[in-house]
């Protein structure tokens, strides 16, 4: 009690402490004169009795440093003591200060946005209620992409038949629509999923209501929207009436019923769907109905554990479910077994993803440590330099605990500047992260309290981590040995000094990084070099889509010629063909082969699972894909003339082995079809993938009504998309029409994660490299100041520059030397780590290492080339003089 | 000669406080004369090591201070006990003599006792 009301009085004092000072020197002059009145009387001098009384008083310093211990709170006023030395000190090292504080803003600005990306990919949930019980099923193999799962009639088996799972809902996430309201038409991407969609999810409407499992009663009974909180703000206004009025979606109407809350956006982190509607009125936006057919894969399933149930049990049920099906529907179902993973990060991509994101994580704190190593090293020159005043003020009877404090203040001082600058950094970086919407999805990230906390705490790490150098010399101080001996510069050359020592650290951890970045590039390099059996470069791809104009049948097939013979007729315009879909887009998956002669086609007399491309004649050579032997279609291929295919080697490989294909036949979709060309094979779902079999039918034969127009010419998509323009009017008005380069749709599908991957790798490289180069030069200049006397004195004594060199930066150099042979062998070891992160990653190749060797090599040069000159440039006869 | 004995470190505030319980209010002057004398001269005081515990004590509420004249007529600043300051010396006081005697029990103590 007592204590407290001493801490508060001592609150109190603190701001008014000058005050406490004046009245002690008021008392100590009263006291003073009162002994020495008495002195007098007993007979002294006047000046004797005040000598005396001064005498009993005691020293007066003394007591002043006691009075001020009691009257404040002591450890405050040292601290904003040391906090104001520390600034001035800053002050008058202005370039010093620069260097450290843009190393530390790098440093911790690094490693904040990558939490930042780690807390919205990884920790952000998902806007679900209990998200721990809720798993997506996807099938043991690797058949259908990245997020389907089966045809929507088995997953109505599933959901019917199952004991483990409270709900299930099945998805179709590729739904797109043309939007209409109030005249405004707008372009929008959405969900259409079971009624119990939103029941399951635990999801609460911003305004209104959602739709539920009482609402369908079969195809097209409930032809309800819910709109997204980002699509109700842009186009609705944010208007609360608009639920009950109704909007056009592919030209039907639909009910808008309510609007999903802010942070909801499914069960994707990177998706953000623009609308939900029901799956039982799917047809009246996509055109077609899946809903029947147990051939397509048409849902993604998602499934909410009943409470006790583990995800093993659950699997067990599904599979006993899978087999049963199997055996109902040999046509369709292949009784493939299933496994439970947690949706959210593109299906199985989700290890892929966290595995690289550990690995940044794991780069981004090595930079941070190699900015700490190079701080240390430079603090605890300064310290060595400043070792006369810290000695100066040990012998004046500072204590060894008083000094330490003050160099870690200035430590910490200096690292919660660089640490604002950073974060600073980190935010808007983040906030540029969280408002870009590339064309694969967006990622909300919002830094929160959590990441801005995490910063706070590497900053501080930090600080105890490059203070602690300083601070451990100035622990071991010696005032007599410092103020008898002058400038001291031991710089023993046979002992590692522990400055030598984090330069090494620095050096290694930067060869790490270097060679990091260097191999992404390479793997950068591999994955646009890689075989893909078509070449985007040079080829536009024009989509427009015929089935909102209602074509069917001959029809559509008619039309489809006519506009490749307009886009032929563009000058400028080498080839043109039509395809399905184009290679790399995603949503493929097996279709059952079978040898000629079945009868009962049944998935297991099937003896392939090939991706199934339909293309008109022309296609090959517009998409570059070569032709290895055969003939290519023609369009006199028709359903009249015998079914014919053309196959990739692998197919070709796996079905008939070294015998020539040509000429073989197979049964594809119920019809005997023959052979009648190879090409060559090539990437078709995703550049990791192994060879796949692929067959490619002719338009002729199986119209699609959808088909994407391949032009190759050399001609700008702008240019082709005016000339087409025209041409195609008389064809087929008011269709839209979209023109674009295949390279750049290829590049965020494709290309996107190792551009990512790269550019990552690439800013810790290049951060890496601007540590090694502040470090290297930090020391050797430092190194060249001190001795500079010595320098001249050899250079008086007749040294010759290489030894003058070898003095000045030698020692630099030699730690480059170790530093980057144990970066670069620690980057060999580390290369499954590298191997995660990049494509084809391979840290032993000779190009690499010689890369790293090159460069580090470079930046020493670079970074020990000014101070070696200043050290060539010392003119001895000057120097002696002015000492 | 026999050194003199320094004061054992937090006994001085339980003389400020006895000294001002049997004079009443005094300066920091007076209170630094009085424990001399009353020590016999056996203690020294170094004088000015008087003015932090003083502080001490007033922060505590054990005293209270004011400038007043003094008896030569200088300004003066002049210590009283208040109520707490007696309550506090009553408890110190009990503290003390409660370890003085266990102490001087120990001393008491000869080989045949503890048989």
């Amino acid at each position: 009690m007592r204590a407290l009301q001493r801490l508060f009085t001592r609150v109190l004092n603190f701001p008014s402490r000058g005050r406490g000072d004046e009245r002690l020197r008021e008392e100590i002059e009263s006291h003073l004169a009162a002994q020495t009145e008495e002195n007098i009387r007993a007979g002294m001098t006047p000046q004797e009795a005040h000598r005396q009384a001064r005498l009993k008083l005691g020293s007066v310093e003394a007591v002043r440093a006691d009075y001020h211990a009691e009257a404040g709170l002591p450890f405050l006023d040292s601290l904003l003591m040391d906090v104001r030395y520390a600034l001035r000190l800053l002050r008058k090292s202005p370039g010093f200060t620069l260097v450290v504080l843009l190393t530390l803003m790098l440093g911790i600005g690094v490693n904040v946005v990558v939490c930042g990306v780690i807390n919205a990919i990884l920790l952000h949930p998902l806007g679900v209620s209990d998200p721990s019980s809720l798993y997506q099923i996807r099938h043991q193999q690797w058949m259908s992409g990245h997020a389907l799962t089966t045809s929507y009639p088995a997953f109505d088996d599933f959901r019917q038949r199952n004991t483990t799972f409270s709900g299930m809902v099945g998805i179709n996430a590729y739904s797109r629509a043309e939007l209409v309201w109030r005249k405004a038409e707008l372009e929008v991407a959405g969900y259409e999923v079971t009624g119990n969609y939103f029941d399951v999810l635990g999801v609460q409407p911003e305004v209104g209501q959602f739709f539920r499992a009482t609402d369908e009663h079969g195809p097209g009974s409930a032809p309800f929207v819910v709109l997204s909180d980002s699509l109700w703000r842009e186009a609705f206004n944010a208007d609360p009436g608009v639920v009950g009025t109704t909007v056009e979606l592919n030209k039907h109407p639909f009910t808008v019923v309510g609007v999903a809350p802010k942070q909801f956006h499914g069960t994707e982190q990177f998706e953000w769907p623009n609308y939900w509607i029901p799956i039982v009125n799917e047809e009246q936006v996509e055109g077609e109905d899946y809903l029947a057919s147990r051939k397509g894969v048409a849902v993604t399933v998602i499934g909410r554990l009943k409470p006790g149930v583990t995800a093993q049990q659950a699997t067990e049920n599904l599979n006993a479910i899978a087999a049963e099906l199997g055996k109902e529907y040999p046509e369709s179902d292949d009784g493939q077994p299933l496994r439970l993973i947690h949706p959210g990060l593109q299906g199985d991509q989700g290890d892929v993803i966290r595995g690289f994101l550990y690995s940044v994580t794991v780069l981004a704190v090595l930079v941070l440590l190699a900015a700490c190593a190079n701080l240390a090293t430079l603090f605890a020159a300064r310290a060595t330099d400043r070792s006369r005043e810290l000695a100066l003020r040990a012998a004046l009877g500072s204590s060894r605990q008083r000094l330490v404090k003050q160099l870690l203040t200035e430590a910490i001082v200096v690292s919660l500047m660089g640490g604002a600058a950073g974060l600073l950094t980190a935010y808007f970086l983040l906030g540029l992260l969280g408002r870009w919407y590339p064309d694969l999805g967006h990622l909300a990230v919002n830094a929160d309290a959590r990441v801005y906390l995490a910063g706070v705490a590497l900053t501080l790490g930090s600080a105890l981590l490059f203070g602690m150098a300083p601070a451990g010399q100035a622990w071991k101080i010696s005032p007599l040995q410092i103020i008898k001996g002058g400038p001291i510069d031991p710089m023993p050359l046979r002992r590692v000094a522990l400055r030598d020592l984090l330069l090494g650290v620095q050096i290694a951890i930067c060869t790490l990084l270097v060679t990091a970045s260097l191999v992404a590039v390479q793997g950068m390099v591999y994955a646009l070099h890689v075989p893909m059996g078509f070449q985007p470069q040079g080829a536009l791809l024009v989509e427009m889509d015929l089935r909102r104009a209602e074509q069917e049948g001959d029809l559509a097939l008619e039309k489809q010629k006519e506009i490749i013979e307009a886009l032929r007729g563009i000058p400028g315009v080498i080839t043109v063909g039509a395809v399905s879909r184009t290679p790399m887009t995603g949503g493929l998956h097996g279709i059952p082969i079978f040898p000629p002669g079945t009868t009962e086609f049944r998935l297991k007399n099937s003896v392939l699972a090939a991706y199934l491309f339909i293309m008109s004649p022309g296609y090959l050579d517009a998409a570059g894909t070569r032709l290895l032997r055969g003939r290519d279609f023609s369009w006199y291929d028709t359903t009249e003339t015998p079914y014919v295919a053309i196959v990739n080697e692998t197919f070709a490989r796996k079905m008939w082995g070294e015998t020539p294909a040509i000429g073989q036949h197979f049964i594809v979709w119920g019809h005997l079809t023959e052979v009648v060309g190879i090409t060559q094979d090539g990437k078709y779902h995703d550049l990791q993938e192994p060879p796949q079999p692929v067959v490619y039918l002719a338009l002729s034969q199986d119209e699609d009504e959808h088909a994407i127009f391949v032009v190759r010419s050399l001609r700008t998509p702008a240019e082709i998309a005016a000339a087409l323009e025209p041409a195609l009017s008389s064809i087929e008005p008011n269709v839209p029409i979209n023109v674009e380069s295949w390279y750049h749709s290829l590049e965020y599908y494709v290309l996107f994660p190792a551009r990512a991957a790269t550019a990552a790798l690439g800013v810790m490289g290049l951060l890496a490299a601007m540590l090694a180069v502040t470090g290297i030069f930090g020391m050797a200049a430092y190194s060249v100041s001190r001795r500079t006397k010595e320098l001249g004195i050899r250079v008086a004594l007749g040294a010759r520059a290489m030894h003058v060199l070898s003095a000045a930066v030698g020692r630099p150099m030699a730690l480059l030397g170790v530093g980057s042979a144990v970066g670069l062998l620690s980057g060999v070891f580390a290369s499954r780590l590298l191997e995660q992160i990049v494509y084809q990653a391979n840290p032993r190749d000779p190009l690499v290492v010689a890369g790293a060797v090159v460069t580090m090599v470079i930046l020493g040069i670079a970074a020990a080339a000014i101070p070696a000159l200043r050290a060539l440039a010392v003119d001895p006869s000057k120097l002696l003089r002015e000492e | 000669m026999k050194p003199k004995r320094d004061v054992q470190p937090g006994t001085l505030a339980l003389m400020i406080l006895k000294t001002l319980d049997l004079l009443g209010p005094l300066h920091g002057y007076g209170i630094a004369r009085r424990i001399e004398k009353i020590s016999g001269d056996l203690l020294s005081v170094n004088q000015g090591t008087l003015y932090p515990v003083l502080l001490r004590l007033e922060q505590e509420g054990a005293i209270a201070s004011e400038w007043a004249p003094s008896e030569n007529n200088r300004r003066a600043r002049f210590y009283r006990l208040t109520r707490a300051g007696h309550k506090l010396l009553a408890t110190e006081k009990r503290d003390w003599e409660q370890t003085a005697a266990i102490i001087a029990r120990f001393f008491d103590v000869k080989p045949g006792d503890l048989a």
